[in-house]
């Protein structure tokens, strides 16, 4: 499937929060205590959230505006392993929100540019990189060995594909979408809220919709969402607070709004995860362009 | 310190705060409920606030002895 991955020395993790395993990560050397200091402070993180962070695996599905930030964020955490799947290469047009990325760096794949500032920024990470479209095809492989998902995409028809395949496989994910001024996010953990589907049904129409690319998107607005996603997945490998199940967050910046919006309980009906799914087998649906978000 | 059976002991004089509390608090959460970790510590901002977060934390502070050469040792009750 066109897949180049780093070594994975890790075994891998299921559906449920990660257990407290041991963390061949943590050395609790004084450079570890220091660079992790203010998370181990936290009571809801302490050594042992620390020693899950460094254990746990995330995959991150598009390194653009809302992957850029999550990437950084959860490789300053230390998520020990974290993997990044994106099929296109820097432009000059990514540059004004995609952070990880920069100018030096036009043209080179967006995993490998990604990958580098992870690396310098923490030496503890792994990044596994996937330089690929995700498609029905290649996504159940793709999220396998990952404890959480995050959907940093840009379009319909791979959001509802990493809905359904996190569904089928049992898998955590955070969901989230920009645009213009606004954007969104949801989480979700299977058994505990509904899905993507649930609350969305099925893609819009082809051309229904603007794109980022057509519609614009300010470059601030994936910082504000991608980080929370971060902040969804580190809270989901700590076991630190309340999830967005069952909730979806809209941001509003031009009123400067966050909503929290209760959602309707997992819908029984629901085509994927009800009880009776209509939908067993992955669907590739129409790809719309966009720039990246 | 005889008074006190030691489970566990760590020296935090080789670092500063706030490594000095992330030091002592990794030593206290490879203990069990109850047992007692004695913390080497210098004196100055270390001696101020280490048995603060500790107690913060709900964890009992048993003593803190004045070694009289710019350190102490803290006893300390793991609790949870």
């Amino acid at each position: 499937m066109g897949v180049q991955k780093d070594t994975n020395t890790d075994s891998a993790e299921n559906a449920s929060r990660p257990a407290d395993a041991p963390a061949s990560r943590w050395t609790a050397s004084n450079e570890q205590l220091e660079r992790y200091s203010r998370h181990i402070i936290l009571k809801e993180i302490g050594v042992k959230g620390q020693k899950k962070l460094l254990n746990a695996k995330v995959l991150i599905i598009g390194a653009g505006g809302l992957g850029a930030p999550a990437a950084m964020y959860l490789a300053a955490a230390g998520v020990g392993t974290i993997g990044i799947a994106d099929a296109d290469e820097v432009d000059l047009s990514n540059l004004q929100r995609q952070i990880i990325h920069s100018t030096e760096d036009l043209g080179k794949a967006k995993v490998l540019s990604a990958k580098e500032t992870m690396n310098r920024m923490n030496p503890d990470v792994q990044v596994n990189t996937y330089r690929t479209f995700v498609s029905a095809e290649n996504i159940m492989d793709l999220i396998r060995d990952y404890d959480f998902i995050i959907d940093g995409t840009d379009n319909f028809p791979a959001k509802f594909l990493i809905n359904d395949a996190c569904v089928m496989g049992g898998k955590p994910f955070s969901h989230a979408g920009i645009i213009r001024f606004k954007g969104q996010l949801m989480t979700y953990v299977p058994g505990e809220g509904p899905c993507y589907r649930c609350v969305f049904k099925n893609p819009p129409p082809k051309d229904a919709v603007p794109t980022c690319k057509q519609a614009g998107v300010i470059g601030a607005m994936g910082g504000v969402i991608g980080s929370l996603q971060a902040m969804e997945a580190i809270k989901y490998i700590t076991g630190a607070g309340d999830l967005l199940t069952g909730y979806l967050l809209t941001f509003d910046a031009i009123k400067m709004e966050f909503r929290k919006i209760r959602l309707p309980k997992a819908d029984g009906s629901c085509a994927v995860c009800g009880t009776h799914p209509t939908i067993t087998e992955l669907i590739d649906y129409e790809q719309t362009e966009c720039g990246g978000i | 310190m005889a008074e006190f059976q030691i489970d566990g002991s760590v020296d935090i004089t080789d670092v500063v705060c706030p490594v000095t509390f992330v030091k002592a608090k990794v030593a206290l959460e490879e203990l069990e409920d109850g047992q007692i970790l004695s913390i080497h510590m210098n004196g100055g901002e270390p001696v101020q606030n280490v048995p603060r977060s500790i107690k913060e934390e709900g964890h009992q502070v048993l003593k803190l002895t004045d070694n009289q050469d710019g350190t102490f040792d803290l006893i300390v009750r793991k609790v949870g």
